[in-house]
């Protein structure tokens, strides 16, 4: 059978395509869970470590934040520092996405922004926003250091 | 909304007996999020060093201690709604459901806890810098 791609398909388990409200839908659930949990566990070590002694946030320290050429596990704290760096501007990535959407949430809870074409330039918005702010925020970062 | 007795509707409970007190909170916690995490990332990433002597400094300061205490409770609050819902979407066995809940909420409060109390022992002087 021909098939019009100007029509509009209908709603169905299996008959849909992915669109840019759909994507956004489903990353502020995951990005929310993300940091949740990741974001969480790593915001508590880091108030814990910092409460107990300077030993112990040392140790949150130089393994994710600024790795010690003086330690003997330099090169391990080197590559965790590598791999932390990557979380971390992933988290970043995840925060500045899931604040988007959630502002676009409230705005929807008010009944607005609802129409076709609103609606997924709405979502199109947050994506780019969350892109362009992690961008900005570790440029600001690392500018600052060096 | 038309279907229910009238004091059911004055209760406004809704048939899962809970009305919009979740979704509510929901909101409320996001609205303070958004100022308090905007907050914390923009002064962290203003500190020219995180090491252990700029943390405890930092964090002696009444503002910061209070701001970051009022962030512990907003945030953990509103990832637990959050995260409930998620429970209740995609574990579809009772008795998984419970315990999964379980967990989650053994997970808040004993991080929320570690957190509040680190910030307050820092903040009295606890931890000398």
């Amino acid at each position: 059978m021909a098939h019009n791609p100007a029509r509009p398909l209908s709603p169905h388990l299996t008959v849909w395509k992915w669109g840019p409200n759909m994507l956004v839908s489903i990353l502020h659930r995951a990005t929310g869970t993300v940091m949740a949990i990741g974001g969480g566990l790593i915001f508590t070590w880091w108030l814990v470590a910092a409460a107990m002694s300077p030993n112990a946030y040392d140790i949150f320290y130089t393994w994710l934040v600024q790795p010690d050429p003086m330690s003997p596990h330099a090169d391990a704290q080197q590559a965790v520092h590598i791999i932390a760096l990557i979380v971390g501007i992933g988290l970043s990535w995840t925060f500045f996405q899931h604040l988007a959407s959630g502002v676009r949430h409230l705005v929807m809870d008010t009944g607005a922004g609802y129409e076709l074409r609103t609606n997924k330039l709405g979502a199109i918005a947050t994506i780019i926003f969350s892109l362009l702010a992690t961008l900005a925020f570790w440029l600001w970062i690392f500018w600052g250091k060096y | 909304m038309g279907t229910g007795t009238e004091l059911g509707r004055v209760r406004g409970l809704g048939a899962a007996h809970e009305g919009v007190h979740h979704w509510w909170l929901q909101r409320v916690t996001a609205a303070g999020n958004l100022f308090l995490m905007i907050w914390f990332v923009v002064s962290l990433a203003r500190l020219p060093v995180i090491d252990h002597a700029a943390m405890v400094l930092w964090l002696k300061s009444p503002f910061v201690a209070v701001a970051l205490i009022l962030l512990v409770i907003s945030v953990f609050w509103h990832f637990r709604l959050g995260l409930q819902v998620f429970i209740e979407d995609y574990v579809h066995e009772p008795g998984n459901k419970v315990a999964c809940i379980l967990i989650l909420n053994a997970y808040v409060v004993i991080c929320a806890a570690l957190c509040i109390f680190s910030i307050l022992k820092i903040a009295f002087g606890g931890v000398p810098a």
